[in-house]
């Protein structure tokens, strides 16, 4: 066996994976109708493209990639777009979400396809554009678009690619049964992801529970044999959660991914090989992410198996080919029993991410028992793969103190639920978990609104000001253009006039003299506000962050940019007005001069 | 030089003293121009904890005013929509005690709407925004950048025909709710029934690979 290292924790859940190992993968009946939701994927929802009544084949793209991180969607059958709107999808809570539905007659089948491309011989640029336009995502569960992740090299150099066939969640075995079957084609799609990524070899972290798979890889490895890139097999024994990205990376290369970091930052990328699959796919056949291998299993069954279905397909077709007992049924869950999510109802669409679906029985999956004190054990801290201190944060998220939970590194909490399953008391503590994750991140979302209506706030202020001193000077200006004349027609008799101005010219000069340094310090001000936005504009094009955080951020020192510039456009007008008035005074009638670059600076 | 010093040691000291004095003096004097800081630092930290709606329900014009009479000594309970929340981390920052809020505490965020079948482009709300969330021209119709809205009911006040609503702010992100607590069923676990048999401690495992 090759070497594995180890990561901390961990737990040994029976696997009940037997029963939909039994079967090849089968291939699902083409659904009549389709609901294709927009948010299939990390990131922003897609945006649609199509029409109701259109025609669309199989294939064809019905909605398209929003922002930075966003997917394409595809429609999965042939027919005709029959609604967008708000349909059901699976979701915790049960929500509903804008989607584009597609009727078909349940025969035809017409595919979209797109021109086959050698990926050996292809341009990078030509394979991200495809990857792009095929909308596949990580099919782990996850959904993050494989698109941006094979852009990484771009921000961070990698060296190896590691695929993540470990699937340790009891009852999954959708992978399994994708490598027993197409153990070449997932080989030849990591050579892809690798070349477009840059890795230098690629290492297969698999559970030493599917032998089939295991000796599937062996034989494409072997098979592969004249391909430079160094593949190896790692096979390790089987432990919750060894298929968690920074658990398996820990494990294989005995690296640790940085608290709050990617793998990517240790030159790492993790791919499922559904996703590979799909990858290949992709670029070899032009075929578009349409369909997906997703597990039906659990007692409620008669015939559980793997099957590759159409996205779309709603649940209960699937599950009724698969001899659903409705009467057993007391539960369906999406996902796998640890992380999972527990549906309410049976209708909703396959999407991309569900890679099981487990119709329980009561005994299987019975519900759970009440929640008791926490007696402070420990097991948790055990049982943590991210070696967290659960008990600590969850007396923080309980009572809501969010600042030490932070401090306790509650965001590099993976959310495997392996706390959870050792807890005597039945404490679901993941549930506390993500509770005080989304608060912190609603909490930061408002502050950084409430920053930025501060910023908005003060630019208003700040243009009114500089309206009304323009205002003013223009005021001042006319006053002293009317007032020459007489002054230079009748020059003694202004002798009066002088007397009562001659205090004047001390207080003008303070005025002046405070005006300019008020000047320079706004002069100053918009330089600084200039250099900062150059500098985060800049880092973040390198970095290519998360788009929507920088982009704030960018607009945000925009405003103050403005505000900056407003500030001195006001500070200016009132200068010049003081120097004509002064000028005035003085009696060296100089024309009205609000200087040139007054006019400039006003237009941010 | 030095035999004045050993003779008069008293004046040697008075004078080595006051040059002292000047020249630290005069160094302190400019660092004090040279790093002064304008704006109070406190003042800062109030507004920071204040939600910027920028509503004036407190009676300021602002939440940067606010912010300069609590440092002047007003009381910290007249924000509305910061609610208890920004009360009690002001009496945490100023080390006052926490009181109940002054006024009617809002439930939900809102943000404004305009009904636009209804207005008349009278600009009279985009003068009003505090934060330039409205857009519009005179006698054309006018909508509000929903994004940049802070809900501060100021434009409902001077539109002439009442034709704007506070409606709640449409928030997308789903917040996965708190457990209730010891004693009541947790709703979303779902790993329960694994458990007859009793899971395998790590330490077992500690030999493995």
């Amino acid at each position: 066996m090759a070497r594995a290292f180890d990561f901390p924790g961990g737990i040994h859940p029976p696997a009940r994976k037997a029963a939909s190992t039994q079967h090849r993968i089968a291939t699902a009946a083409l659904p009549r109708r389709v609901i294709l939701p927009l948010g299939q994927h990390a990131g922003q929802p897609a945006e649609p493209c199509v029409e109701v009544g259109q025609r669309v084949d199989t294939g064809t793209r019905v909605a398209k990639a929003q922002g930075l991180i966003s997917a394409d969607v595809h429609a999965s059958i042939t027919g005709e777009v029959v609604a967008i709107g708000s349909y059901p999808v699976p979701h915790p809570a049960g929500r509903e979400e804008t989607c584009i539905v597609i009727e078909g007659d349940g025969i035809r089948d017409d595919w979209a396809l797109l021109p086959s491309l050698d990926w050996r011989r292809a341009d990078h640029a030509t394979l991200h554009a495809r990857l792009d336009a095929s909308g596949v995502v990580g099919l782990g569960g996850a959904g993050f678009p494989t698109q941006v992740k094979a852009r990484v090299r771009e921000r961070n150099a990698i060296d190896t690619l590691i695929v993540n066939a470990a699937e340790c969640e009891p009852y999954i075995s959708a992978d399994d049964m994708a490598l027993r079957e197409h153990a070449a084609d997932v080989l030849e799609g990591a050579r892809l992801i690798a070349k477009l990524s840059g890795a230098q070899r690629i290492i297969i972290g698999i559970e030493d529970d599917k032998p089939e798979a295991i000796r599937a890889l062996e034989r494409g490895i072997a098979a592969g044999q004249a391909h430079p890139l160094p593949i190896s097999l790692k096979p390790f024994p089987a432990r919750y959660p060894s298929g968690g990205e920074k658990q398996l990376i820990k494990r294989l290369l005995d690296r640790e991914v940085p608290s709050r970091g990617l793998p990517a930052d240790i030159g790492v990328l993790c791919h499922n090989p559904g996703t590979l699959l799909a990858a290949l796919q992709a670029v070899r056949d032009g075929r578009p992410l349409v369909s997906r291998v997703i597990t039906l299993t659990g007692e409620a069954l008669a015939r559980p198996g793997n099957v590759e279905a159409r996205l779309g397909t709603p649940m209960n077709e699937l599950l009724a080919t698969a001899g659903l007992d409705d009467d057993r049924l007391a539960r369906l869950i999406m996902g796998g029993p640890m992380m999972g999510m527990e549906l309410s109802r049976l209708d909703l669409p396959v999407v991309k991410s569900s890679n099981c679906l487990i119709a329980a029985t009561l005994d299987e999956l019975p519900p759970p028992p009440a929640e008791q004190p926490c007696i402070r054990c420990g097991a948790c801290e055990d049982a943590c793969p991210a070696g967290l201190l659960p008990q600590q944060l969850y007396w923080f998220a309980r009572s809501r103190e969010h600042e030490k939970a932070e401090l306790f590194n509650l965001f590099d909490c993976i959310e495997c639920g392996a706390c959870s399953y050792v807890c005597p008391s039945h404490i679901p503590l993941v549930d506390y978990y993500r509770a005080a994750k989304s608060e912190i991140r609603a909490n930061a979302f408002e502050a950084r609104k409430a920053e930025h209506a501060k910023h908005r706030f003060e630019f208003r202020q700040a243009r009114i000001e500089r309206e009304a001193a323009e205002k003013e000077a223009r005021r001042q200006a006319r006053a002293q253009a009317a007032k020459r004349p007489t002054s230079m027609a009748a020059n003694s008799t202004t002798s009066a006039a002088e007397s009562t101005a001659q205090p004047q010219p001390a207080t003008a000069d303070a005025d002046l003299k405070s005006l300019r340094i008020a000047q320079a310090a706004a002069k100053a001000a918009v330089r600084k506000a200039e250099k900062v936005l150059a500098r985060v504009s800049q880092s973040t094009s390198h970095k290519g962050q998360p788009q929507g955080q920088s982009d704030g951020e960018i607009e945000d020192l925009e405003v103050q940019l403005a505000t900056a510039r407003e500030n001195l456009a006001a500070i200016e007008a009132r200068l010049a007005a003081a120097k004509d008035a002064a000028a005035g005074t003085t009696q060296a009638p100089t024309p009205p001069s609000r200087s040139a670059d007054t006019d400039q600076e006003r237009t941010p | 030089m030095l035999e004045w010093i050993n003779d008069h040691g008293i004046l040697a000291a008075i004078f080595a003293l006051a040059g002292l004095s000047v020249a630290l003096g005069a160094l302190l004097g400019y660092a004090g121009e040279r790093f002064r800081v304008d704006d109070d630092p406190v003042v800062e930290r109030i507004d920071a904890l204040l939600p910027q709606t920028q509503c004036g329900q407190c009676g300021y014009p602002g939440c940067k005013p606010y912010a300069e009479a609590i440092s002047q000594g007003d009381v910290i309970n007249k924000c509305p929509p910061g609610g208890d929340a920004t009360i009690a981390a002001l009496a945490d920052l100023l080390g006052r005690e926490a009181t109940p809020l002054d006024g009617e505490a809002q439930d939900a965020p809102r943000v404004a709407y305009i009904r636009e079948d209804e207005c008349i482009g009278c600009t009279k709300c985009i003068q009003a925004c505090p934060v330039d969330a409205i857009l519009g021209a005179a006698k054309h119709m006018h909508t509000v950048i929903a994004d940049e809205c802070t809900g501060c009911d100021l434009c409902l006040e001077p539109c002439p025909v009442d034709c704007i609503d506070m409606i709640p702010r449409d928030d997308d992100a789903w917040q996965p709710p708190l457990p209730a607590g010891p004693g009541h069923r947790p709703t979303a676990l779902l790993i329960t029934s694994d458990r007859a048999q009793p899971p395998h401690t790590p330490r077992q495992e500690a030999t493995h690979g």
